[in-house]
């Protein structure tokens, strides 16, 4: 093994280059949103861009830090970060400054730290190092059962504080498990769940009157669905067994159907129960739990073609938008920069994700290729969270915009887990295994 | 561990599918559909009306006879409203809830989005008390308006009034918008598009608490209303006053003009009323009252729509078409025929002076008569009709039958007879002077309004030519007069013929045996004429024209007092104190004043009425 002369020597520019334009984009949408005419220096401390911009420069320094440390360092420090980060969760339930209904801060003077994002980053770590601590781990049983351990003790502790955006983001290790061999058939199920979740919801609210009879939406489901399954009996009444799997689908899929109500009903909070409800459209309140998705999209949607021009924005300088600076960030550029500001930030976001997926694949350390698939899974989850949230895709979820939104944890975190990867990817060449 | 490698390919389009359908729903909330500005703009931008300060009007000494005060209208845009405390914004505005829902309904009813009048017109007092507690309630803003103020509460004819503008309004003239006021009478009306200036709007920047952030676009979009033109009256204020208070318990008119410019120097239609009635709020309820309950119609204007028999003065008119015929001269004389036509006992007249002097009505009836028939064609019938075409054609040069062009709106022509007329009431060629003869005392078919009665006072001064008679002399824009022009127009009847007749005129006056000897005025020459025009519904109407000095006639004046009796009695002292008052700027002869001031003629017209 060569050593190497400088530690820029074999990292990956294009990932680099990326990370520096979503931050500049990042800031000056933060820079936009919180503009006014009394505060302009971009230094003022008292205001988030100013702020921001002092996060940066300490995500420049923790990056810079992370090239310099020997990369063996992550992998083997993988549990013993792990078992910090835990604590910490541990901890801040315990000693944690509630912000807005959740337990999820360390608050030192006025500083303020969110350890789960951090989080995140142990739990990558510790996972990729699981799953290739020998061949094809994840095959034996008891591997199955440490990894989803390890996914769900940091989920359930975000779970306690309760911060369900955060705990969600712990499904992006999904994509992971996925690549090293998890059964498709659970995405499979998981995809029909979400669909017939959905039909059962949106069908609850229809009633059709044929003659003197009511038929309402849930009856005429299960009719259709009853005559499905017999039609796919009859198809595969060859086959052996079909009886049995369609029988058992069957009951299944009418059962899960039937307790969709229950679930929404009393398992569901009541702003839960509002989210997907106007989100799936069948309440629609642009005053109440609307409101949000309702002034994001008339901030995007005015934002025209081209944008209504740098610090023009008064949909999101003008608070209508709540959250402008931190969940909300992504509206600040469609008022804006218009379509073609979104259209990049879209198309930045996927190549960074794409670029870390691929680069993944090329790695001969298993451990690198497994973390980068982590590293490329959180922001996926995040991406689709919350720009799909702004535009009335995904129900609201107050989880950041990696490098757009205001906040030194996040950035710090995203930058952790982004030049982690950098740093482990630019010793590929010298990996052998 | 090839299938696990294709799952990175699945990964990859998973990203790549995402990321379209983001892109896709980008581009349809951001290009297709428009919704999403309109929205934007109603919730983020205030479009603010800048109104415009109507014109002010002053007399023809500069003092102010219609002013602006500042008004304020509380708006309200239904959509902004946010967490609002109904009680407490009642009782800051002090109206009830339910008239506070009906407001709030009908506001919704024409937009949710663009800002209607929520109260009207709260004085400045008012709303200062309020503006500071307004913010508080996001959707209410008070927008500045103008309302009118008229100090002298004076003139309401000739000013008019101003109203907001109706449906017919907008549609008629795409400058106007729901909440616009318009002239809606007088020089209001008529000089509208001078006064009326041009609306500016600011475009301001709102936040989420309705509280403005700046201007938009830093103001490109910004306009500045543009003040209306102010207007420079003719009218003596303190004159116009006077002729008010003199004409108070009467009906009739007042007109005073300036002979050699026409400049309208008083207008007085009585009764009157306090033009500051119809301003702002209370205008409809007032107006109402105004219309309905008073028998007297204040606001008609009876010196511009009035038709009445102009009666003697039209004697003057008689003469010098006579001697321009040719068929008298001044000193052609007349016995007092009385089997003629019914007259007063008097001396015969010599000559014309004395005709006119005394008003004498067998001398004019033969004058009309030689003016009829002169012989021109065998036929009598025939000759009448030719006669009268003359007549005709001579009397109209004086401005009657014909609507002057005075710078007011409804104004009437009034009507002299003419050849069509009489041959569509009795058929042609079956109507002679006999059928036509009271015509030849100002009575008959003969209507004029009191504004031509001054008009032919100012003609006579003028000696044989008036100019139109108007009420603006000229339009200010900032410190710039453009003059307005007027027509002059000659009764081509020779200047000669005028000096017997105004000779006489001033005979009237001052002459034992003069009809007006109460227009007497100490160091004035009045000229005038008396006319008591026959009223078959009762008193007689009390006319009386003239014009001061007699030699440099600065005022041509006619006054009418409706059912009052001679005109010798009523119509000349007042129009001696008028033009007293104009000449000398006081009056000394307080003792007619007071006569005059303490005449209640309506009083006694309802007990001549009670007695019939």
């Amino acid at each position: 093994m060569r050593t190497k002369r400088n530690i820029f020597e074999d990292i990956d520019w294009i990932l680099v280059v990326l990370f520096l334009l979503l931050c500049a984009f990042g800031w000056s949408s933060i820079y936009a949103a919180t503009y006014d005419e009394m505060h302009q220096s971009i230094f003022d401390m008292s205001r988030n861009h100013g702020k921001q911009l002092l996060w940066i420069g300490l995500a420049l320094i923790i990056s810079l830090t992370i090239l310099l440390l020997d990369n063996r360092f992550f992998e083997t420090f993988a549990y013993p970060l792990y078992g910090i980060a835990m604590t910490l969760l541990l901890g801040v339930l315990i000693v944690g400054t509630e912000i807005k209904g959740a337990k999820s801060w360390f608050v030192f003077g006025g500083f303020s730290l969110q350890p789960s994002e951090f989080a995140k980053f142990a739990t990558a770590l510790a996972l990729s190092k699981l799953l290739s601590s020998s061949e094809n781990a994840f095959a034996k049983l008891s591997s199955k059962v440490k990894a989803i351990g390890i996914i769900l003790l940091p989920a359930l502790l975000i779970t306690l504080q309760p911060d369900v955006g955060s705990t969600l983001v712990y499904l992006s290790f999904l994509i992971v498990l996925y690549r090293v061999g998890l059964n498709q058939w659970i995405f499979i199920l998981g995809f029909i769940a979400i669909i017939v979740f959905v039909t059962a919801l949106v069908l609850k609210q229809y009633e059709w009157e044929i003659g003197s009879w009511l038929l309402s939406g849930k009856i005429a489901f299960m009719i259709s669905f009853t005559l499905l399954a017999a039609g796919v009996y009859y198809l595969l009444r060859k086959v052996r067994g079909a009886l049995l799997v369609t029988a058992i689908s069957y009951v299944g899929i009418i059962g899960y159907f039937l307790s969709v109500d229950y679930v929404f009903d009393h398992v569901l909070k009541p702003h839960h129960q509002n989210r997907i409800n106007e989100l799936l459209g069948i309440v629609s309140d642009p005053t109440g739990a609307g409101y949000n998705v309702h002034q994001s999209m008339i901030a995007i949607g005015s934002g025209g073609f081209s944008g209504k021009g740098f610090l023009q924005g008064t949909q999101t300088k003008f608070n209508f938008v709540p959250e402008q600076s931190t969940d909300f960030i992504f509206c600040t550029v469609g008022e804006e920069w218009g379509f073609l500001g979104t259209f990049v930030v879209i198309c930045l976001f996927m190549a960074l994700i794409i670029r870390i997926a691929w680069l993944a694949d090329q790695q001969r350390s298993t451990f690198t290729q497994l973390y980068g698939y982590s590293v490329a899974g959180i922001f996926f989850l995040h991406f689709i969270i919350n720009i799909g949230m702004t535009i009335g895709l995904a129900p609201v979820i107050g989880i950041p915009l990696p490098f757009f939104s205001y906040g030194g944890s996040s950035l710090w975190a995203f930058t952790l887990l982004l030049f982690t990867f950098i740093k482990l990817d630019s010793e590929r060449k010298y990996v052998l295994r | 561990m090839t299938k696990l490698e294709n799952r990175r390919m699945v990964i990859i389009a998973a990203v790549l599918v995402v990321g379209l359908i983001f892109i896709g729903r980008l581009f349809y909330i951001q290009v297709v559909d428009e919704t999403y500005v309109t929205s934007a703009d109603n919730q983020a931008l205030r479009f603010v009306t800048k109104y415009p300060a109507r014109g002010i009007v002053y007399d023809r000494n500069g003092h102010i006879m219609v002013d602006n005060q500042v008004a304020f209208d509380i708006m309200v845009v239904p959509r902004l409203i946010r967490d609002l405390d109904t009680l407490q914004f009642c009782n800051l505005l002090s109206i009830d809830t339910v008239l506070f829902r009906e407001r709030i309904e009908k506001a919704r009813n024409y937009s949710r989005y663009k800002p209607s009048i929520f109260q009207k017109q709260l004085t400045a007092d008012e709303y200062a008390r309020i503006a500071e507690r307004l913010f508080q309630f996001p959707g209410f803003y008070g927008q500045k308006r103008s309302l009118r103020i008229y100090p002298d509460s004076a003139a309401a004819h000739v000013l008019g009034y101003i109203g907001e503008v109706n449906r017919k309004n907008i549609e008629a003239d795409s400058f106007y918008r729901s909440g616009d006021f318009i002239g809606i009478s007088g020089l209001e009306r008529q000089y509208e598009l001078d006064l009326r200036g041009r609306r500016g709007q600011e475009v301001l920047m709102v936040d989420v608490h309705n509280t403005v952030q700046g201007k938009y676009d830093d103001g490109d979009l910004d306009r500045p209303a543009v003040a209306g033109k102010n207007l420079i009256s003719t009218l003596d204020a303190e004159l116009q006053r006077y002729g008010e208070l003199l004409m108070q318990n009467k009906k009739g008119s007042i007109v005073a003009i300036e002979p050699s410019t026409g400049e309208v120097l008083c207008l007085v239609s009585a009764p009157s009323y306090d033009p500051n009635l119809l301003v702002g709020v209370k205008r409809a309820s007032n107006y109402k009252l105004l219309v309905q309950n008073d028998s007297l119609d204040p606001l008609f204007n009876r010196a511009l729509m009035a038709k009445y028999p102009p009666g003697s003065i039209f004697k003057l008119i008689q003469a010098l078409v006579g001697m321009d015929m040719g068929v008298i001269n001044e000193n052609t004389g007349f016995v007092c025929n009385k089997a003629l036509v019914g007259c007063h006992n008097h001396p015969s007249c010599r000559n014309l002076r004395q005709g006119i002097q005394m008003s004498c009505n067998p001398y004019f009836h033969q004058t009309f008569k030689r003016i009829i028939n002169r012989g021109t064609s065998k036929n009598y019938f025939e000759d009448s009709a030719l006669g009268l075409a003359e007549w005709h054609k001579r009397v109209s040069k004086f401005g009657l039958g014909q609507r002057l062009k005075l710078d007011l709106p409804s104004l009437k022509s009034g009507s002299v007879p003419d050849v069509a007329l009489y041959d569509r009431i009795y058929g042609a060629r079956r109507w002679a002077f006999s059928t036509i003869y009271s015509v030849s005392i100002g009575q008959g078919e003969l209507e004029v309004v009191p504004l031509q009665m001054a008009n032919l006072a100012a003609t006579i001064a003028n000696r044989g030519f008036y100019i139109d008679p108007h009420l603006i002399r000229s339009v200010r824009a900032e410190d710039n007069d453009s003059l307005l022009n007027f027509q002059r127009y000659e009764t081509d009847i020779d200047t000669s013929f005028f000096s017997p007749v105004i000779e006489a005129m001033q005979w009237v006056v001052e002459k034992p045996g003069g009809t007006a000897r109460r227009a007497r005025t100490e160091g004035i020459t009045v000229c005038g004429k008396t006319g008591t025009a026959e009223n078959p519904h009762g008193e007689d109407h009390s006319v009386f024209i003239a014009f001061a000095p007699k030699n440099d006639p600065q005022i041509a004046i006619a006054v009418y007092v409706e059912n009052a009796g001679f005109g010798g009695t009523w119509a000349a002292p007042i129009s001696s104190l008028m033009i007293e008052q104009y000449l000398n700027g006081t009056v000394q002869d307080t003792l007619k004043q007071t006569r005059i001031l303490e005449a209640d003629l309506i009083a006694a017209e309802r007990e001549y009425e009670d007695e019939t």
